[in-house]
């Protein structure tokens, strides 16, 4: 079947089978080898990307109902050479140590602060807690996303104060 | 209005050595661009899946590949009647075992190998594999390794000639006799059956290899997620009679190993066969379910133990007996001279009299392996064992078990210790790391909250949950090892270093060993800077790639930084002692007027006059006149084979709240404190120890490999298989103390392991500890909820074989 998805902002015409997994159409199909295959059953999230504004594993998503949809993988989420604050936090804060989660936990984290710029500790963990990380035993993911949190707080403040300033 | 609002803390800028600093491996993980095996992919590339065997163990009465050979987009099906003509249907373990590549007699496990199918992409090579008929006569297994040596057991490996039982090897430690008299004496003793049930490691990449044999140029190059290399370079040098130099291992980035990925694997070698025959490239990725049902599980340790002590609490004499379950092909991956691993470090960080271990490996019906998991070749189960054993003292003694652990560590002044199994532990300040571990968790409060808890429990209030708190002293044995009595398959467990400064003063550094994220690249550049005063934004580090670094053994059982990290130090330094003769030259003064300061060589008593490395660097490569003797340009290469292994220890404690009614256990806190030597980097090294930490949790409490009585695996997915969440794990919280090495280079010791190896005892003792009121002294791990209320109920199971 043909299908037309949004990958990143951008639109990927392709011909796939209809039992194509969203994760391999990702990485096979379009060489987006950010996104990693883990386990198959839902249940590791290294495969985690956005299906419109929402996180999905996508070893459980066909491609086919990606079709005429909009997908963001961690490719899509620096701006260019600016790195988005959540992955500035990864770094920052040592949230990572193999990197074969990241991808996944970012995209999760990144949604998470769109939904809610503040979130506790307890938030950000239950925010993760679909998915898996071996190596860090979580600890500095969430410091990580919570850095990612207080760093935009700081930009937004100071956005307002340059603005009310400027009025 | 004035924001209030701080922005985090900034990354810490790059330190010139040791110190926090951002990882260079970041850049690449976080915008999504590592490159693991799986995302390589070669022009005209083919895909292999494998067939498995759906019985644990049955006869192969016949093979049908006819079907699958016929479907449009398989390019050849590789059975093991197909590898007999080759001379590799079976090939070497890393402990002197041999283990079907794919099967030609019987399946002995479920999951074993049995047919390999290389298909234009993965989905048809899966679905091919629906095609191959195979018919079964299926055979009378053994799943109990409690079982595997009755008179009545099923024969598993009678391919090999005269074998005429399950029995693999019979392996001891310590002085039995001096042990007995000791218990023969003693005024307390106690015993316990301690299972230390199969787990996995299941990093989240699952194990692959892309193989490309050049027709053309006779070069194998195999991209392979393994953690030793050079060490599988030999190996199929070994197996398929291919020159060595024609073979070149790539181990690119790893999601993650624990040990998983340190043996050889039949995928990978079908997946070279593949590509010989085929003539093109050949990929071959495991999914998890074959991940867990069929690569390297770890531990399996059926124990029973024995304590000797005094009345009074001193610990005497320790005993333990262990039946060892290593499946149907021993494939562990350990020093030769050693098939218990370092096992017989049990007698843990306790001055004692005597100690004695039996270990005896048998075969069993299930997937081959049992060195894995962070274990550091089984300092895991020795941890686990005495420090389970010292709590169910105390319980017998009716003492706290920190004050008895107090009471017995081994003090400063008995460093450097002879263990009497044979160690000797370079160093230690053992009482300080308990004593701060205590403070930490406010020792005294905790348990009087719980005392107040039981009296209410006593009086009848069954509303609440019930607090324990568990401590866990371990001391490792990490750093593999003294070539003199540590190899694998015969080679020596030394590993190479070089390090070539170029005319700009930048550098590169070529190690043996592998990272799995443990940050390799940036330690070892570190380690370098320490040395050299060279940034280690200005050092690449090249790793994982045969073709282009020294031999060594790589990366496992947490020795890394104990051999690799110290090759680099010594390298280093003949660096820097050749720069002082190139700077001799250029101050035109005796090598001997010349003192270093970091990054520089200057004249005694005249600090103005000297030149920087980076000064050195390009005079050395340049049109200075050298002394006679003395080479140009500015490297050296080194081989460091470590006098001993280093001894890195912590004391652990775990506080839990754990449901009567339902056997919940809540992990409410987690102080651990290590202490590793000198810390390279201790921002990676507090990453490693939390990673290890939660393994502790998910070993104590969730994760089990069991065994249904037809022979099925029952851990074969992460439905079934739990590892713990981020709701599981509370927030770690560290402390440290520092005791060099006195033999490593920079005084550092391994730590990559300590935790997974540390903290399931404290998480087991602090739930046993919580259900004091009940009366029970022990159950085995994972204390699932169902097994905390059977233990509560006085009925504990046997976690392993799923039966009560």
């Amino acid at each position: 079947m043909r299908i037309t998805v949004n990958v990143n902002g951008v639109d990927h015409e392709r011909e796939v089978s209809n039992r194509t997994l969203l994760v391999h159409f990702l990485r096979d199909d379009l060489g987006l080898t950010g996104t990693h295959w883990g386990c198959d059953t839902s249940n590791c999230g290294v495969c985690t990307v956005w299906l419109d504004e929402v996180p999905v594993k996508s070893c459980t998503v066909l491609a086919v109902m990606a079709d005429g949809h909009r997908v963001r993988t961690v490719e899509g989420l620096a701006n260019g050479a600016e790195l988005d604050p959540v992955q500035q936090g990864f770094v920052a804060c040592h949230g990572l140590q193999c990197g074969f989660c990241t991808p996944g936990m970012m995209m999760t984290g990144r949604a998470l602060l769109n939904e809610n710029p503040d979130p506790s500790e307890a938030e950000i963990r239950e925010a993760i807690s679909g998915q898996l990380c071996r190596c860090t035993g979580y600890e500095n993911i969430v410091r990580s996303i919570r850095w990612a949190a207080q760093f935009e707080a700081a930009a937004r403040a100071t956005t307002n104060e340059t603005a009310e300033v400027a009025q | 209005m004035t924001s209030v609002i701080e922005p985090p803390a900034a990354a810490p800028a790059t330190p010139m050595g040791f110190g926090r600093m951002v990882r260079k491996e970041d850049a690449r993980f976080t915008r999504g661009a590592g490159n693991y095996v799986d995302d390589v992919q070669l022009p005209g590339m083919l895909h292999g899946a494998v067939l498995r065997s759906p019985y644990a163990h049955a006869r192969i009465v016949s093979l049908d590949s006819k079907a699958a050979e016929a479907h449009p987009k398989v390019r050849a099906v590789i059975t093991g009647a197909v590898l007999e003509t080759l001379g590799l249907a079976w090939m070497p373990t890393l402990s002197y075992d041999t283990q079907a590549v794919l099967a030609t007699d019987k399946v002995r496990f479920q999951g074993q190998e049995v047919a390999f199918v290389v298909a234009e992409d993965r989905y048809s090579a899966r679905d091919a594999l629906e095609l191959i008929d195979v018919e079964y006569e299926v055979l009378p297994a053994v799943f109990d390794a409690k079982r595997a040596l009755a008179p009545d057991a099923p024969l598993i490996r009678d391919d090999k000639e005269g074998k005429a039982d399950n029995h693999i090897f019979d392996w001891e430690s310590g002085d039995k006799a001096k042990t007995d008299e000791v218990f023969a004496a003693a005024e307390v003793v106690v015993a316990e059956d301690i299972l230390y049930p199969r787990v996995h490691p299941a990093p989240l990449e699952t194990c692959g290899a892309v193989a490309d044999m050049n027709p053309v140029t006779g070069k194998l190059t195999l991209w392979c997620n393994t953690q030793a290399p050079h060490a599988h370079r030999t190996v199929y040098a070994l197996v398929a009679g291919l020159p060595e130099q024609k073979i070149r291992v790539i181990s690119p980035d790893i999601g993650g190993g624990f040990g998983n990925k340190v043996p050889v694997y039949p995928g990978y070698v079908c997946a070279i066969v593949g590509s010989i025959v085929t003539g093109k490239p050949v990929k071959w990725m495991e999914d998890r379910s074959e991940n867990l049902m069929s690569t390297g599980f770890a531990r399996d340790y059926h124990m029973h133990a024995e304590v000797a002590a005094t009345r009074a609490g001193k610990i005497q004499a320790v005993r333990v007996k262990v039946i060892a379950d290593h499946g149907a092909f021993n494939s562990t991956a350990q020093p030769t001279k050693f098939p218990a691993g370092f096992f017989h470090v049990f007698s843990g960080s306790y001055d004692l009299e005597a100690a004695h271990c039996a270990v005896t490996g048998v075969y069993t019906n299930k997937a081959p392996g049992g060195v894995a998991y962070a274990c550091s070749f089984r300092v895991t189960e020795a941890a686990y064992v005495i420090e389970r054993m010292i709590d169910v003292l105390a319980y017998e003694l009716k003492v706290d078990p920190a004050e008895l652990r107090m009471a017995n560590l081994l003090r400063p002044e008995q460093f450097p210790y002879n263990s009497p199994t044979g160690w000797e532990y370079d160093s230690g300040d053992y009482p300080k790391a308990l004593r701060l571990a205590m403070d930490m968790v406010g020792y005294d409060g905790v348990r009087a909250e719980q005392a107040q808890q039981r009296e209410r429990f006593a009086a009848g209030d069954r509303t609440g949950t019930l607090t324990g708190m568990g401590v866990s002293f371990f001391t490792e044995a990490v750093g593999a090892g003294p070539r003199k009595h540590m190899d694998i398959l015969g080679l020596g467990m030394a590993d190479g270093a070089e390090l070539r400064v170029h005319p700009t003063g930048k550098a590169v550094l070529r190690i043996s060993v592998q990272s799995q994220g443990q940050g390799h690249e940036t330690t070892f550049a570190q380690i370098v800077a320490e040395e050299l005063g060279i940034s280690p934004d200005d050092i690449e580090v090249v790793h994982g790639d045969t073709d282009q670094t020294p031999f060594g053994l790589g990366t496992y059982g947490s020795r890394s930084t104990p051999v690799s990290g110290a090759a680099t130090a010594v390298v280093a330094r003949k660096v820097r002692d050749r720069a002082k003769i190139v700077a001799a030259a250029m101050l035109e003064v005796s090598v001997d007027d010349l003192e270093w300061e970091k990054g520089r060589w200057f004249v005694a008593g005249d600090p103005d006059s000297g030149r920087t490395i980076q000064e050195i660097a390009l005079a050395a490569h340049g049109a200075l006149e050298l002394p006679e003797g003395v080479e140009g340009h500015l490297d050296a290469t080194t081989v460091y084979n470590p006098p001993n292994l280093t001894f890195p220890f912590g004391a652990y404690i775990c506080v839990v709240d754990v449901d009567p009614g339902t056997g919940v256990v809540k992990v409410r806190r987690f102080v651990a404190v290590d202490d590793c030597g000198v810390r390279i980097n201790p921002t990676i090294v507090e990453g490693q120890i939390h990673g290890g930490l939660a393994d502790g949790i998910g070993m104590a409490l969730m994760e089990l490999i069991a065994f249904d009585e037809d022979g099925n695996c029952l851990g074969g997915s992460f439905m079934d298989y739990l590892l713990p969440t981020s709701m599981e794990c509370p927030s770690w919280e560290l402390g440290e103390t520092v005791t060099p090495s006195p033999h490593h280079p920079i005084g550092a010791k391994g730590v990559g392991e300590s935790a997974t190896v540390g903290s399931p005892a404290a998480v087991v003792n602090a739930v046993m500890d919580a259900l004091g009121p009940f009366g029970v002294r022990h159950a085995d791990m994972p204390l699932t909820p169902s097994n905390v209320w059977r233990a509560v109920q006085g009925n504990p199971v046997r976690t392993d074989v799923a039966i009560s």
